[in-house]
């Protein structure tokens, strides 16, 4: 991952492949009403994040890391500055881009009445997935969810929830996988499982892993770039180790803490 | 990656697969759900039960009644349609907010032009379901048969149901837009059209200026028409055809409207429940 200073194009160095995303100057507010004065949810970020790459984006609530994910998605139109993911420009060609790439978030939910596996089936058939039974059945083997396929999702715990919406989010075997805290709502065992999991599909299929958490040993553990958001803008950027370093501290929390600590007494 | 892309179709602009994917998901919630299909088709079935007793009694009270037999509950069934249309294409959106799954189809290659073909699609299934069984309950207890009206039955119908369609695509634009807090619109909203329309009484008995406006409805053409058939045995042509004209602009309108709205929902943060 490349942090760039504003006004920088993102134009990949020769002998560096081209990025998974890239990011320019981008920016986000949400309108002002008669109550409100408008927010900025996010303020000019740029970054570049490579094939293979898993980066994170920390930051404490309302810090612009959910609207940063849905811009990258394209759920979310940017007031300003450019996506670029999978060398496509998401302004223009989001629907070259859109079947190569999921999304799993915590604001968003499946069907509770339909069974996962209807769930999957629907999602599977939208994008395209070839032998959907066989990918249904991979799938619920290596999340350990094949007890789960019959049953109608709104009876499931919010773990076995998490589960279905990451086999939602890989249905398509995405190049690019957008989880919004993926193991939340996970026990110990089962998150240490799921991240596993993610680790060995990144190296199989050299996604790129894009995740907005709060766990940061889950952050230190899987990525390899970690972006620090406050007020929507990336304070600090780096490896896990790297910033750990940069501030003589010995832990990310802790880091984490400094920075969001600091912009609370500010 | 490794091996073959698990994927096809994904970059086409018109998806068959696509839209089926939706129409199996919806028909997931009808089969999964028997209080669905019999709600769905139970008020048609009350009002073709209340109606074919007002006609009895009316037929012996009312020349106007007695001439035309069957006048009444044709108009319910025809009435019907149109609510029934706009009501399933509403319905079918309204799963998707009810589970907060927009951004879930909206970060897929679904189209939303491939969504509305769905919810069309849905809403002819939906209108079948609940019209269908009324129509033969009236031919069993009332010894009425709406199929008698012949070709032009298929004429009105396919008019209301465009009729439907673009009411529905207006009303969930709004609860797009509005969120939640519009969802009554799309039971309530289809009533102002009801005494406009002339549904149950010639258009002529509105005052000058309503009927200026009840003009301006497909529907009124085709209740006018069905009066046409029933008393004079005419077909009235340059009605369906005004009728036809004016579906056209209202769902090209609505198609318009409801892609701005998806659009304003895309830049306000609505589709995933953050921003404004």
């Amino acid at each position: 991952m490349h942090d760039r200073p504003k006004g920088e194009n993102p134009v990949p160095q020769k002998s560096a492949p081209a990025p998974s995303i890239a990011v320019h100057d981008l920016t986000k507010s949400y309108g002002a009403t008669k109550s409100y004065d408008a927010v900025k949810a996010v303020d000019g970020i740029s970054f570049t994040i490579a094939p293979g790459e898993t980066a994170a984006l920390l930051g404490a609530n309302g810090a612009g890391k959910t609207t940063t994910i849905a811009m990258l998605t394209g759920l979310l139109i940017p007031d300003s500055g450019t996506i670029t993911v999978l060398g496509e420009d998401m302004a223009r060609h989001r629907y070259r881009v859109l079947g190569r790439i999921n999304l799993s978030s915590p604001y968003i939910d499946l069907p509770r009445r339909l069974t996962v596996e209807e769930n999957l089936t629907v999602f599977a058939r939208l994008y395209g997935v070839e032998n959907i039974s066989r990918r249904i059945e991979e799938l619920a083997e290596e999340l350990n969810m094949g007890n789960l396929l019959r049953r109608p999702s709104g009876t499931l715990s919010a773990g076995q929830r998490s589960r279905m919406a990451l086999a939602k989010a890989l249905i398509n075997r995405p190049e690019v996988l957008f989880l919004d805290e993926p193991t939340a709502s996970l026990d110990p065992d089962t998150a240490d499982r799921i991240r596993t999991y993610l680790a060995a599909y990144q190296a199989r299929e050299n996604a790129t892993i894009f995740l907005a958490s709060h766990n940061m040993v889950e952050v230190e553990r899987m990525c390899t770039t970690v972006m620090i958001m406050k007020d929507g803008r990336i304070e600090r950027s780096g490896s896990p180790r790297q910033l750990i370093e940069q501030t003589g501290r010995s832990t990310l929390e802790e880091v984490f803490l400094d920075i969001v600590r600091e912009c609370a007494a500010q | 990656m490794t091996g073959p892309p698990s994927t096809s179709r994904s970059n086409a602009h018109f998806s068959a697969g696509r839209i089926g994917a939706m129409v199996l998901r919806y028909t997931y919630i009808l089969r999964g759900s028997w209080p669905r299909i019999v709600e769905l088709a139970y008020w048609p079935l009350m009002q073709v039960v209340l109606w074919g007793f007002i006609s009895k009694f009316l037929a012996t009270n009312s020349s106007w009644v007695a001439q035309g037999a069957g006048v009444l509950i044709g108009a319910v069934l025809l009435w019907d349609v149109l609510f029934r249309a706009q009501l399933g294409f509403s319905i079918s959106f309204l799963e998707e907010m009810w589970s907060r799954n927009l951004a879930n189809l909206f970060v897929s290659p679904l189209r939303p032009y491939e969504f509305v073909a769905a919810l069309t699609l849905m809403s002819l299934i939906r209108t079948l379901i609940g019209v269908v069984p009324a129509a033969f309950l009236a031919i069993l207890f009332y010894s009425y048969s709406v199929f008698d009206l012949g070709l032009p039955l298929v004429a009105f119908f396919f008019l209301l149901l465009m009729m439907g369609w673009a009411m529905g695509l207006v009303i969930t634009a709004l609860i797009m837009r509005f969120g939640l807090g519009a969802e009554s619109l799309a039971w309530i909203a289809i009533f102002a059209l009801a005494p406009l329309s002339g549904v149950f009484y010639p258009v002529s008995i509105l005052p000058d200026w309503l009927q200026a406006v009840s003009w301006t409805l497909p529907s009124t053409y085709v209740f006018e028409g069905m009066r046409a058939v029933i008393f004079d045995g005419t077909v009235r042509f340059d009605h369906l055809l005004r009728a036809l004209a004016l579906d056209i602009v209202y769902i090209a309108a609505g198609g318009a409207y409801f892609l701005h709205i998806f659009h304003v929902s895309r830049r306000k943060g609505l589709l995933m429940g953050i921003g404004e």
